[in-house]
C-alpha cells in the first residue's frame, strides 16, 4: 500500500501526544525573542531579533507568498534556501501593527525550507529573511489585501 | 466551404436585401476561411465564449488604456490607432471585428459574429485541412460555462455538452469556478477533453481532509499539464486557470481551492517537461490576461506559445516577448465566440523551427451552420425559448459593455439599480462579457441574461459612508491600473450610477479616485451616508432579487430605452494614450 502524504499526517495525529514535549522549547524561545516580536517597525523589529538591520538582498532566498491575498487572515508562505549554514528564517510584514510575524530556528544540518500562514492587517511588504554564515540575506514581495469582486 | 462560396453567399444575401445600404463604403468581399495549413501541426484556440451559443452582436472597446510599460502597447491600442498598428483597412470585415468604429453600421453591414453551430463548421474544415485530429488540437482557454442564461439554468452542462460535440481537447477555466466545486468536478468528469489547471491547489486543510485530489503529493486539483502527439511530435500543453478567482469571484463556492499566478511552481514545471518529457514544443493555454501573460512570458523561460484569454484582447499580431531562454509568443484570441486562433507549427526535434498565426474573426452569415450543432443548441433553448425572446423595452441607443468604464448596457443596469432599488448611487461590476443591442432592436429577456446571469447575481440596497464608496472604486481602479500586471486582475472599472469623479490611473493606489459628485453636481461627503445598490457581491450572498429581475421589472415599465448620459468619469493625465477614443 502507497503510503500517501495524507495517511501519512493523519498517522502522524494519532501519535500527536507524544509530540507535546517537542513543543515546550518554542515557548521560552517567544520570551526570548519577545523584544523582536513585540516591536512596532520594522527596523526595530530587525535590530532585536538580529542585532542588526543590515540584509542583502538575494535571489537565493525564494519567498513564495501570493501577491493578492486570497484571504489577508490567513496568507500561506514559504521561504527556501540552497545556502549553506543557515541558523534561521524569520517572516516579516512591513505594515503590520507588529511586522515579526515568524521566525524559525534551524539545528545545523536541517533542509532550510519552511512554510506557515501569515495574517495581513492591510496591503504590505512581507520580507523573509535568512540567516547563514551569521550574515542576512532577504527577499521581499509586496502582497495585496483587496475587497475583490469585478473580476472577468 | 471555401472563399468562392463564400463570396456566392453575400451575392445572395445582397441580393436578397439583407444588406442595407449606408453612407460608408464597406468592403464587400466575405472573410477567407480557407486556410491552407503551414508546417507540420496545428492548433486551434478558442476562449472565453462565455457561453454564447448563438451568433451575437459584440461591440469592442473604445476604452482599453495602458499605462506604464504599457502604454500604447498591444493589446492597448483602440480604434484607428488598432488599425494602424494591425495593418488593417478601414471600412473592412476585419476593422469591424477587431474595433467599435462606424460600429452600428458595420454591423448591419456584416451581421452577427461567432455561435457554435457557425464554429463548428469552422472548426471542422480547419481540422480537416490540417489532415484531421492526428494533426490538430482544439485548445479552450475557459469562461465557456459562464455567461448565458441556459448556461446558468443547467449550471454549465448545456456548454459541456456543446464543447464535446465542437471536440475540444484541451481546457482550462475561470467562471468554470463560479459553480460548486462539486458542480466543477462533475462537469470536468463530463467533458470529453483534458480540463488542466497547474496553478490551483487544494488547501492545506483540504488536502488533510482528503477532498478530491488530481495529485495528493503536489496538491494538485486538476491535472497540471499533458503531452499529446501531433503529426508524430510531442507537444506539451500546460494550464493555467485564472489566478485571482478566489479574490475577484466567491470564495464560497470553491472553498478548497486556492490559486495564484504561481510563475515559480510554472518555471518548476516547464524544467522538469524538458528535461523528462522532452517535447518538441510547450504551450501554455492561460487564463491570466494580456498584461500578465506578457510578463509571464518575459520571467518563466521555456515556454514556446502562451495562447490567453480573459483580458477579451483581439489580438490580430502575437507579441514576442525575449527571455533568458529565448522567446515566448503570447497571443489572445477575444471573447463571446467571436474569434478562433489558428496557430500553424513547424515542429523539429525537440523544436519550434517556424509558426503562422492567425485570428479569425467567426461572421456567422458567412458560414453554414453545422446542423449536428444546431440541433443540439435547439434542444437546448427549446424549454426556455419563450422567457428567452421575451421582448423587454426597445432601444434607441447602441447598448454595449466593454471598456475601462460605463458602457451603455451597463449605464441601464445601474439606472435599473437606482430606480427599482430606490437608491442615490448604484454600482455595477466591470465585467468584460455580455452582448451587444443594435438601436432599433428589442431588448428581449436573454439580452438580460447575457449581461447579468451570474451564480452569485443577488442585489442589495444599503448606506454606504462616503469615504466606503471612495475605498471600493480605488480597490477596483487599483486592481486595473496597479503598475505591475501581476497585481491586476482584469476585468475593467466597476461602474457607477448617479454619481461622478475624476480618475487620475497613474496616481498612487488609494489617491486615483477625486471629486466625487452626485448627479445632481452636490459633492460627495466621505463623513456622509449614502443609500447605494449594486449586486454580484463576493464576500457574502446579499439580501435582494437576482439583478436580471431588477433589469427586467424597469425594463418592461419603461418600455423604451435611449441612453443619454453615462456617468463615466473624467480622466487626468491620459492624453495622447492611443488605448482612448472619447
Amino acid at each position: 500500500m502507497a503510503l500517501t502524504r495524507r495517511k501519512f499526517i493523519n498517522l502522524l495525529t494519532v501519535g500527536s501526544t507524544a509530540c507535546l514535549t517537542l513543543l515546550t522549547p518554542l515557548t521560552s524561545f517567544a520570551a526570548w525573542a519577545s523584544d523582536a516580536f513585540n516591536a512596532t517597525k520594522i527596523e526595530d523589529a530587525y535590530q532585536n531579533l538580529f542585532g542588526s538591520t543590515e540584509l542583502i538582498e538575494s535571489d537565493a532566498v525564494v519567498l513564495k507568498v501570493p501577491k493578492i491575498a486570497e484571504n489577508g487572515g490567513a496568507v500561506p508562505v514559504s521561504v527556501k534556501t540552497d545556502m549553506k549554514n543557515v541558523e534561521s528564517i524569520s517572516v516579516f510584514v512591513k505594515d503590520n501593527p507588529q511586522p515579526l510575524t515568524a521566525s524559525f530556528t534551524l539545528p545545523k544540518g536541517t533542509i532550510a525550507d519552511v512554510s506557515t500562514r501569515i495574517k495581513l492587517a492591510q496591503t504590505s511588504t512581507v520580507t523573509a529573511v535568512v540567516k547563514a554564515d551569521g550574515k542576512l540575506y532577504s527577499k521581499s514581495q509586496e502582497v495585496k489585501v483587496t475587497i475583490g469582486g469585478c473580476g472577468g | 466551404m471555401n472563399r468562392r462560396e463564400f463570396n456566392r453567399l453575400l451575392t445572395a444575401g445582397a441580393v436578397a436585401g439583407i444588406l442595407p445600404s449606408t453612407n460608408i463604403a464597406f468592403a464587400h468581399t466575405g472573410p477567407n476561411y480557407d486556410i491552407p495549413q503551414k508546417g507540420n501541426a496545428r492548433l486551434l484556440h478558442i476562449t472565453d465564449c462565455h457561453a454564447q451559443l448563438m451568433p451575437i452582436y459584440f461591440r469592442e472597446p473604445n476604452v482599453n488604456m495602458g499605462l506604464n510599460e504599457a502604454f500604447g502597447r498591444t493589446p492597448h491600442v483602440v480604434g484607428e490607432a488598432f488599425l494602424k498598428k494591425n495593418a488593417l483597412s478601414p471600412h473592412s470585415m476585419e476593422a469591424h471585428a477587431f474595433t467599435y468604429l462606424n460600429f452600428n453600421a458595420a454591423a448591419r453591414e456584416y451581421g452577427k459574429v461567432g455561435g457554435f453551430a457557425h464554429l463548428n463548421t469552422l472548426v471542422k474544415s480547419l481540422r480537416e485541412t490540417a489532415g484531421g485530429k492526428d494533426n490538430c488540437l482544439l485548445l479552450d482557454g475557459g469562461d465557456t460555462w459562464q455567461g448565458s442564461a441556459t448556461a446558468y439554468w443547467t449550471r454549465g452542462k448545456d456548454m459541456v455538452q456543446a464543447a464535446n460535440l465542437l471536440g475540444v481537447d484541451v481546457m482550462t477555466g475561470h467562471w468554470e469556478f463560479t459553480y460548486q466545486d462539486d458542480e466543477v468536478l462533475s462537469n470536468v468528469d463530463e467533458f470529453d477533453g483534458e480540463f488542466l489547471a497547474q496553478n490551483i491547489k487544494l488547501t492545506e486543510d483540504a488536502l488533510f481532509e482528503g477532498k478530491h485530489a488530481h495529485d495528493e503529493d503536489t496538491g494538485h486539483v486538476f491535472k497540471p499539464y499533458t503531452l499529446r502527439e501531433l503529426n508524430g511530435h510531442k507537444v506539451a500543453i500546460i494550464g493555467q486557470a485564472f489566478p485571482y478567482t478566489p479574490v475577484a469571484n466567491p470564495q464560497r463556492f470553491i472553498p478548497d481551492w486556492t490559486f495564484g499566478i504561481r510563475n515559480q511552481d510554472l518555471q518548476e514545471l516547464v524544467d522538469n517537461i524538458k528535461e523528462n518529457d522532452k517535447p518538441d514544443a510547450i504551450i501554455l493555454l492561460s487564463h491570466n490576461g494580456m498584461d500578465v501573460d506578457l510578463k509571464l512570458a518575459s520571467v518563466v523561460t521555456g515556454i514556446d506559445f502562451i495562447l490567453g484569454g480573459h483580458t477579451h484582447d483581439g489580438v490580430p499580431i502575437p507579441v514576442t516577448i525575449k527571455n533568458s531562454g529565448g522567446q515566448t509568443v503570447v497571443t489572445n484570441a477575444g471573447s463571446n465566440g467571436k474569434f478562433v486562433g489558428v496557430l500553424d507549427l513547424q515542429l523539429e526535434k525537440g523544436k519550434v523551427k517556424g509558426y503562422d498565426y492567425r485570428l479569425l474573426p467567426v461572421f456567422s452569415n458567412f458560414i453554414k451552420a453545422d446542423p449536428e450543432m444546431a440541433a443540439l443548441i435547439d434542444t437546448i433553448r427549446k424549454p426556455h425559448i419563450e422567457t428567452l425572446n421575451e421582448p423587454l423595452a426597445t432601444t434607441e441607443s447602441l447598448l454595449y459593455r466593454r471598456g475601462n468604464f460605463n458602457g451603455t448596457f451597463d449605464q441601464l443596469i445601474c439606472d435599473a439599480l437606482r430606480h427599482e432599488l430606490n437608491a442615490e448611487i448604484s454600482l455595477s461590476p466591470g465585467f468584460r462579457w455580455g452582448t451587444t443591442v443594435l438601436p432599433g432592436q428589442a431588448i428581449t429577456f436573454e439580452h438580460v441574461m447575457d449581461q447579468t446571469c451570474i451564480t452569485y447575481p443577488e442585489t442589495y440596497a444599503r448606506d454606504m459612508l462616503g469615504s466606503e464608496i471612495k475605498a471600493i472604486l480605488e480597490d477596483v481602479a487599483d486592481n486595473l491600473f496597479h503598475p505591475d500586471p501581476f497585481y491586476q486582475q482584469g476585468g475593467d472599472m466597476v461602474r457607477v450610477g448617479g454619481m461622478n469623479y475624476i480618475c487620475d490611473p497613474i496616481a498612487a493606489a488609494g489617491n486615483r479616485i477625486t471629486q466625487m459628485t452626485l448627479d445632481s453636481g452636490k459633492s460627495i461627503d466621505a463623513n456622509k451616508t449614502y443609500k447605494v445598490a449594486g449586486w454580484a457581491t463576493v464576500g457574502s450572498k446579499a439580501p435582494g432579487k437576482p439583478i436580471w429581475d431588477v433589469v427586467a421589472s424597469y425594463l418592461r415599465n419603461q418600455k423604451h430605452v435611449n441612453i443619454t448620459q453615462v456617468n463615466s468619469p473624467k480622466l487626468l493625465n491620459v492624453n495622447n494614450n492611443p488605448g482612448i477614443v472619447l
